[in-house]
């Protein structure tokens, strides 16, 4: 298994830079994923560490030794793309063992691998069954076979759920997380999808327009966001923005939001005055009458325990996650009260996340930019 | 707007028997949706509706009135699909007001225009009348292909997975509108899905359907509080309900004929150990931002339950449980009122 680093990776397709310079190390049996919508560089940066793209600019490490130049199969990596292609004319057991059967190993050794490589994977039983009798989640696991068998040093994996359905994908990332905790194999796993990214990351980077805009863990990410399209990005329902104008100063625990006074974990960043932007996630949101923004309950989602109800304010549109026994009919007037120590402060015009005591600048940890 | 009932409609392809014996009154004004996999008969019992397919035996009235032999014309419905079909070359007014100006309608040019710049408005696409259909985004699309099915104010709109081809963000703002202008219109929406998601944030009554029967009819509090049977409470509700077989609960006092214990992963408590007799072993916590998902392991069992994301859990942990509200069932899967011996 190994390390992967990236230094300074760029790409550019005539005048189009896909990638701006990406920095980041990923350690050795990290589950390492880069996350962020269609055209923001992701599968770039792989097709790059993978050897299937030549960077314009810029070095790919593994363990330590440069790979840049060196062609795809010479690098030890395994890559598993969204569209698995399984070989209909052979079973289980072949198509799992095809790549060492490539290399020229012998039978029985490759039957041994085969075995242990289907046993890891629990799919041992189905090893003599043709291909085209699976089941879509079998199908996947022996396409990871395919991929795990020659004991590669990283996995590289391109949306490998893109095409199941929503429940089946949260499953099949219980079980891709079980599995990289069996063999612990270095895994940098591309997706757009932000619940799988959370639930199976040790480490997230959060990439838009060819930059990476945040690294860090889950948690990290999620209660420190770096940048409103971080913020925006991850959570479901995401980050409510509220926008308002202040002059910020070191020391500050209460912000000017229009004529209420909201109380923010302390400013360790001063601001000059100018557009500003409250973040607060719908689950640090509580109904009270004495709350100063006010707003008019615009539709409430059941969800079994929680309920999302949505308020229109002047400020705009509120989603708010409550339980699902307080009412909340259409068209009722409410306050809401945010918890403070929770909330984020963002600068409107750069996007950029303001420190204060919850987050400080170190803790943004954004990536050096080329 | 209007009622619409089927009466023990039954219909077969074949060998398979699409829908058996399916009763389902949707009341006038409200919000149904029919809730199942791919294969339920979801949409067939749409198409049996709209006249579109036969039944072969069973009945169909609408405002009371017996349509079963009716042809789809003369049926009054509006019908939205999953793919959002527009007319390429004409604008977005154009597409609103084609289903007026068929000749079978003759609906004046002024009505019309008034009929569709209400549409629109609705469907917040009023800046859009003059656009080529093609030159909007996926979700502007489904609001145009909605708004066809508005324009007309039919006797009850069916919908047929309509949000289920847009992307995660814009099926969460549709959701909402949609359920928005049903109210505003006071329509009568019969809805089929299979995201139960689509189904407990908007219906007023779910039906949840499997192989071509009606499981159960009810608000979605009321399916998801109290289940009838075990495939009912294991479809609603994410993560999915934890099942536990009676007998590794010894300790725990349960009705008689209790084969499995349902307890839902918020009323799954783990606590450090303090001499309760349930003892898990945590195997991993995922982190998903507002709460984390605490995976167990109870005897050999794979259990899910929810905790504080700043809560101090690692994997390997042993932590004990308490079931709050738990649900039985017999062994055929048949829920069992909570009644104590």
């Amino acid at each position: 298994m190994a390390q992967i680093k990236v230094e300074n990776l760029r790409k550019s397709f005539d005048q189009f830079t896909a990638v701006q310079g990406s920095n980041f190390t990923i350690e050795d049996g990290s589950f390492f994923a880069m996350l962020g919508p269609s055209g923001c560089g992701k599968t770039t940066t792989l097709r790059m560490i993978a050897g299937l793209e030549l960077p314009t600019d810029g070095r790919v490490l593994l363990d330590g030794e440069d790979v840049t130049f060196r062609r795809a199969a010479a690098r030890d990596i395994a890559f598993v793309f969204q569209l698995f292609a399984l070989y209909p004319h052979m079973n289980v057991a072949e198509n799992i063992g095809f790549p060492l059967k490539c290399q020229g190993m012998r039978r029985r050794e490759i039957r041994g691998r085969v075995t242990e490589t289907a046993k890891l994977l629990r799919i041992e039983h189905l090893l003599s069954s043709k291909t085209s009798k699976l089941s879509g989640g079998d199908r996947q696991r022996v396409a990871l076979g395919r991929a795990m068998v020659r004991r590669p040093k990283a996995f590289l994996m391109d949306e490998p759920l893109g095409a199941l359905d929503a429940e089946f994908r949260h499953l099949m990332c219980g079980e891709l997380r079980d599995l990289h905790d069996r063999i612990n194999a270095t895994t940098i796993y591309v997706t757009h999808d932000q619940l799988e990214a959370m639930s199976m990351a040790d480490t997230i980077a959060v990439m838009n327009g060819g930059r990476v805009e945040q690294i860090g863990s889950p948690q990290e990410i999620y209660d420190h966001p770096a940048s409103l399209f971080v913020a925006d990005f991850i959570g479901s329902p995401p980050m409510n923005f509220l926008n308002f104008q202040d002059r910020l100063r070191v020391g500050d625990q209460v912000v000017n939001f229009h004529e209420a006074r909201i109380t923010v974990p302390e400013i360790r960043e001063a601001h000059a005055e100018g557009p500003l932007v409250l973040g607060v996630r719908p689950e640090h949101i509580r109904f009270s009458d004495s709350a100063a923004v006010k707003g008019r309950v615009f539709g409430a989602e059941y969800l079994g325990t929680t309920q999302i109800v949505t308020v229109d304010t002047a400020y705009g549109r509120v989603a708010a996650r409550l339980p699902s026994n307080l009412s909340a009919k259409i068209g009722d007037t409410v306050g809401l009260d945010f918890r403070s120590e929770r909330l984020a402060l963002f600068d409107a015009r750069s996007g950029s996340a303001i420190a204060t005591a919850s987050l400080s600048t170190a803790s943004l940890g954004v990536a050096g930019h080329g | 707007m209007a009622d619409v009932t089927l009466q023990n409609v039954s219909k077969r392809f074949g060998t398979i028997e699409a829908v058996r014996e399916f009763s389902l009154a949707v009341k006038d004004g409200e919000f149904v949706v029919l809730l199942g996999p791919s294969g339920a008969g979801k949409t067939t019992i749409l198409r049996l509706i709209t006249g579109l397919e036969r039944p072969d035996a069973g009945s169909i009235l609408i405002d009371g009135r017996d349509v079963t032999d009716d042809p789809p014309g003369s049926r009054d419905i509006a019908f939205v699909f999953q793919q959002y079909s527009l007319y390429p070359h004409l604008t977005v007014y154009d597409n609103l007001a084609f289903p007026l100006r068929s000749p079978a309608r003759r609906v004046p040019e002024p009505l019309i225009k008034k009929r569709v710049e209400q549409t629109a408005e609705l469907l917040h696409i009023s800046s859009k009348l003059k656009n080529p259909a093609t030159r909007l985004s996926g979700g502007e699309m489904q609001r145009v292909a909605i708004g066809r099915a508005l324009v007309r104010d039919p006797s009850i709109y069916l919908m047929d997975e309509p949000l289920s081809s847009l992307d995660a963000k814009l099926r969460a703002e549709l959701r909402l509108e949609l359920k928005r202008i049903q109210l505003e219109l006071g329509a009568t929406i019969l809805y089929v899905t299979h995201d139960q998601v689509e189904a407990m944030t908007m219906a007023s009554r779910i039906g949840v359907i499997r192989d071509g029967q009606l499981l159960q009819l009810g608000s979605p509090r009321e399916i998801y509080e109290n289940p009838a049977d075990r495939y009912v409470a294991s479809r609603l509700g994410t993560p999915q309900i934890n099942f536990l077989p009676a007998r590794l609960i010894p300790g725990v006092p349960t009705p008689t004929g209790t084969e499995t214990v349902g307890v839902r992963t918020e009323h799954l408590q783990i606590a450090a150990r303090n001499g309760g007799s349930l003892i898990g072993r945590i195997h991993r916590v995922e982190h998903l931002g507002e709460q984390n998902h605490v995976h167990l392991e109870y005897k050999g069992e794979m259990l899910v339950t929810l905790a504080d994301p700043h809560a101090p859990l690692d994997a390997g942990q042993d932590v004990e449980l308490h079931l709050l509200h738990p649900l039985y069932f017999d062994a055929a899967g048949r829920r069992i009122p909570a009644v104590m011996q």
